[in-house]
């Protein structure tokens, strides 16, 4: 109701326009460069790339399923069921490969494709009954859940020979620096999201979607579709990070991912990707998952603290985020 | 009902390009459409007229495939069509410029107007293409902008415009334009009745809705006139003279005919005296960017219009005057006392009111009732621990609804339901009934049918003979003029002139002021 008044303080002034979208990105860039300056000062062995490189070793799953969230909040919605999806990937993964003797070149695809079906529909829900993103893929998130526990309720560690090779398997760069593969995975589909969002008539559609979503309707844009997408990115994501977990965990468990669905939102708002949708950019969630990881690293190099510690630097810096969205042009009226 | 008119159009064309027959559509409690039929031949520009209300918008709806009808049928190129999104309708060559901008605020000018057919290569979007496109097309309409900033950067009347060079690039057979003019001013009117009939002569079909009489026999050939719902009748333009049009529009009601005629009589009041210290008293007030240095006095009980083209800075100016935007430099008083109006509610507190040109972006809360929308300024004057009661506000939304002649007189009707028209008139009342000191208006007739203006207009008057000030903006230069005591004139965000309305003021002298930036 306050938008009323507080939107009329908006000011309509150019250069703010032009330069508030990308602000909110600014701010994480020099967030990270902050972060890593202080550790780098406070910590002895701190100031290395391999830290940087770690922190993306340690979290190449969780940018993979905020990437596919990044999609989701653009157009305005919401998907609280990766992390469940991630815990049934790993599950399906483990399940497969160990327990059925299945090669991998058979069970990744099944499994990715669970992903994307899984996604797909909620997307078909939420848009043919018109019912909140929050509630369907809550239930998803169940659902999912639950599938796990049907496989088993016990971990299934992974000892099949390809797959462990695979997971101890190093990327070499120069100066003695190495990444695993999940990281160039990571990368490889950060690079496609940005161009995705920014150079596909599908991704100016999710923005569009974002900025109004009854206006994307009337100016004859494929809505519904793009709405089934932006669900099928999103659970084809969290399936990919579920399969980069289990072979960073080389198991499958039900209670795999407990809260990532959490951790992936915060990286995107953290990112300046506003909830609201309509206004963000995927990098900016590279950047947050970033500085969720480093806060992890600076806490471990602290060593007194409890890795509690983390969540509640994560929850304070999410609330500094979302007050900024709200003071630089995140006071769009809700349509 | 009058007899169905004789098919002829300037093309000769015998069979309609989109025709529908017995359209029926019922929303919960309101019958909107019963039974209308509406053809439309190749190269006619045809006018969709009635009152706020009457239908139009519901019919135009039905007719690209946002509303399902409850009965009858569409036909295009005489074979029947259904279709169930607005996309099918652009497939079929039906391209609409809905009536609220429908366009996306975060994405920039050029994507707005290209988005869902942008030049592409290898799969990716050509942004160059796209961009000089985009600037070929504004510029077509002879406008000047940057297509790269994003929509949200330009006036709601720049949005309008995007939102028609958006629809005229679809190949179209068919163009449908709801109330497209309601925010232009005279000189954008004129670029896009130009472009309307180069189109209408390359055998475009186009609707076209308005609530300018004169604008009908300016441009259109026929004429289809809704009422309640129903079909009254569809007119050659050239059968009719514009009191018979009114008349057809608003029935029996010769009421509001006679008022018509009244009007420009109403004439201007004296200008009250000047001696005593005005209400407000702006001197040097400015915002960078927005307007230059300007002077003004707004006297109790006295009306202050304000004319200039589009983007010269009406609406900044006055956004000044209500803490909307802060003001750089200048001073600012308030019954000779120096006031800092540091927002909105300060200016509220001054029992200054504004009643904004963009309903749906910063005035309504289309999800709440007709009753809660009325009630939201005089509640937050109020402030939230002295919430009013229920019965009060009944009674005040009651009133309102009557005053302002709300159609349908539902209070618990959600806004976002009602016509455009009607909407404008629960804004105007949310303003009203805090009974300000000072009123700003920023266009509030726009949109409104020709029997509720008159009513705003003696409304305006009335308030004024009572006390208030009252800060008049509109592009209709005879509303200005048949309004204000003084009228100001801007001119590239600088205001030029504060003219007396005497007798030798005319919208031609105006014109005159705004062309040369001197009084003449
Ligand atoms: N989505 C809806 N739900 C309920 N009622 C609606 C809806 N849309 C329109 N109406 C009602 O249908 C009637 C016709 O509205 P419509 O918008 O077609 O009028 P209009 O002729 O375009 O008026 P205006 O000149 O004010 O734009 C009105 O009584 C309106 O309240
Ligand atoms: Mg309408």
């Amino acid at each position: 109701m306050n938008t009323t008044l507080s939107s009329l303080t908006r000011p309509l002034q150019r250069f703010s326009v032009r330069h508030a979208v990308r602000l909110p990105l600014m701010v994480t860039a020099t967030l990270l460069v902050a972060m890593f300056s202080i550790g780098s000062l406070q910590y002895e062995g701190f100031f290395s790339a391999q830290v940087l490189l770690n922190v993306l070793i340690d979290n190449g799953f969780l940018l993979v399923v905020a990437i596919g969230m990044t999609f989701v909040i653009l157009t305005g919605g919401i998907d609280l069921s990766v992390g469940s999806m991630v815990a049934l990937s790993t599950m399906l993964t483990a399940w497969l490969v160990e327990q059925n003797g299945a090669p991998l070149a058979l069970a990744v695809p099944l499994v990715l494709l669970v992903g994307a079906g899984g996604g797909a529909l909620m997307g078909w829900v939420i848009h043919t009954f018109e019912i909140q993103p929050f509630i369907v893929t809550l239930a998803g998130m169940f659902l999912a859940r639950g599938l796990c526990y049907m496989i088993s309720t016990e971990s299934i560690s992974l000892t099949d020979p390809t797959t462990t090779r695979i997971a101890q398997t190093r990327v070499l760069l120069p100066g003695g620096l190495f990444i695993s593969p999940a990281v160039v995975i990571a990368l490889v589909v950060l690079a496609l999201a940005f161009v995705v969002l920014h150079h596909t008539r599908f991704g100016r559609t999710v923005y569009a979607l974002g900025g109004n979503e009854s206006s994307a309707r009337l100016m004859g844009l494929p809505v519904g579709r793009t709405k089934v997408a932006v669900y099928a990115v999103s659970g084809l994501c969290s399936a990919l990070g579920g399969l980069l977990l289990t072979f960073y965990m080389l198991s499958g468990y039900a209670l795999h991912a407990v809260g990532m669905e959490l951790d992936a939102i915060a990286a995107v708002v953290i990112g300046g990707t506003l909830l609201t949708g309509g206004s963000g950019f995927v990098l900016g969630t590279a950047l947050g998952v970033t500085v969720l990881g480093l806060i992890q690293t600076i806490i471990s190099f602290q060593g007194t603290l409890s890795s509690w510690w983390t969540r509640i630097v994560i929850g304070g810096l999410l609330f500094v985020f979302i007050l900024l969205q709200r003071l630089f042009g995140g006071s769009r009226p809700a349509h | 009902m009058a007899a169905p008119p004789t098919p002829r159009t300037p093309t000769g064309a015998d069979r309609p390009v989109l025709e529908a027959h017995g359209i029926r559509k019922a929303f919960p409690g309101v019958l909107a459409l019963d039974g209308v039929d509406l053809s439309l031949f190749p190269g006619e520009v045809h006018a969709l007229m009635g009152e706020n209300g009457a239908g139009k918008s519901t019919l135009i709806k039905v007719l690209t495939g946002v509303h399902p009808p409850d009965a009858g049928t569409v036909s295009v190129d005489g074979s029947l069509q259904w279709f169930a999104e607005p996309l099918e309708a652009q497939h079929a060559g039906i391209s609409t410029v809905y009536q609220e901008v429908n366009l996306c605020p975060n994405l920039s000018v050029a994507e707005n107007i290209l988005i869902g057919r942008e030049p592409r290569r290898l799969g990716l979007v050509h942004w160059s293409a796209l961009h000089e496109r985009a600037e070929r097309l504004i510029t077509e309409l002879e406008l000047d902008l940057d297509v790269r900033l994003p929509l949200s950067a330009h006036s709601l009347a720049v949005q309008q415009l995007v939102a028609i060079v958006r629809a005229v690039d679809v190949k179209a057979k068919v163009l449908i334009l709801d109330e497209p003019t309601s925010s232009l001013d005279r000189d954008e009117v004129v670029q896009l009745f130009a472009l309307v009939r180069r189109l209408r002569d390359r055998g475009v079909a186009i609707l076209f809705v308005t609530h300018f009489i004169d604008q009908v026999f300016d441009l259109c050939d026929r004429v289809t006139v809704l009422r309640n719902g129903r079909l009254e009748g569809a007119y050659r333009v050239d059968e009719l003279t514009s009191v018979t049009l009114v008349h057809r529009m608003v029935g029996s009601e010769l009421r509001t005919l006679d008022e018509l005629a009244e009007r420009s009589h109403t004439g201007t009041a004296a200008t009250p005296e000047s001696a005593d210290t005005p209400f407000l008293s702006a001197r040097g007030l400015a915002r960078s960017g927005a307007v230059q240095p300007y002077d003004l006095d707004i006297h109790r009980g006295e009306v202050i219009g304000l004319a200039g083209l589009l983007g010269s800075g009406r609406t900044e100016a006055a956004r000044l005057l209500f803490g909307a935007d802060h003001a750089d430099a200048g001073e600012l008083r308030i019954d000779g006392e120096r006031a800092v109006l540091r927002s909105p509610r300060a200016a509220i507190a001054h029992k200054i009111a504004f009643c904004s040109e963009n309903r749906k972006e910063e005035g309504l809360a289309g999800e709440l009732t007709v009753r809660e929308n009325i009630v939201l300024a005089l509640q937050a004057a109020r402030g939230w621990t002295r919430p009013l009661s229920r019965t009060r506000q009944d009674e005040i939304a009651a009133r309102w609804i009557e005053v302002l002649d709300i159609r349908p007189a539902a209070p618990e009707a959600q806004v976002r339901n009602l016509s455009g028209g009607n909407q404008q008139k629960v804004l105007l009342a949310r303003w009203l009934l805090t009974d300000p000191e000072m009123l700003i208006l920023d266009e509030p007739t726009r949109g409104i049918d020709i029997g509720a203006k008159t009513e705003i207009q003696k409304l305006v008057t009335r308030l004024a003979a009572e006390g208030t000030a009252v800060l008049f903006i509109s592009a209709e230069l005879e509303e200005v003029l048949r309004l204000s005591h003084r009228v100001g004139v801007l001119r590239d965000h600088r205001l030029v002139a504060t003219l007396p309305n005497d007798p030798t003021l005319t919208p031609d002298r105006i014109l005159g002021t705004i062309a040369t930036g001197a009084t003449s």
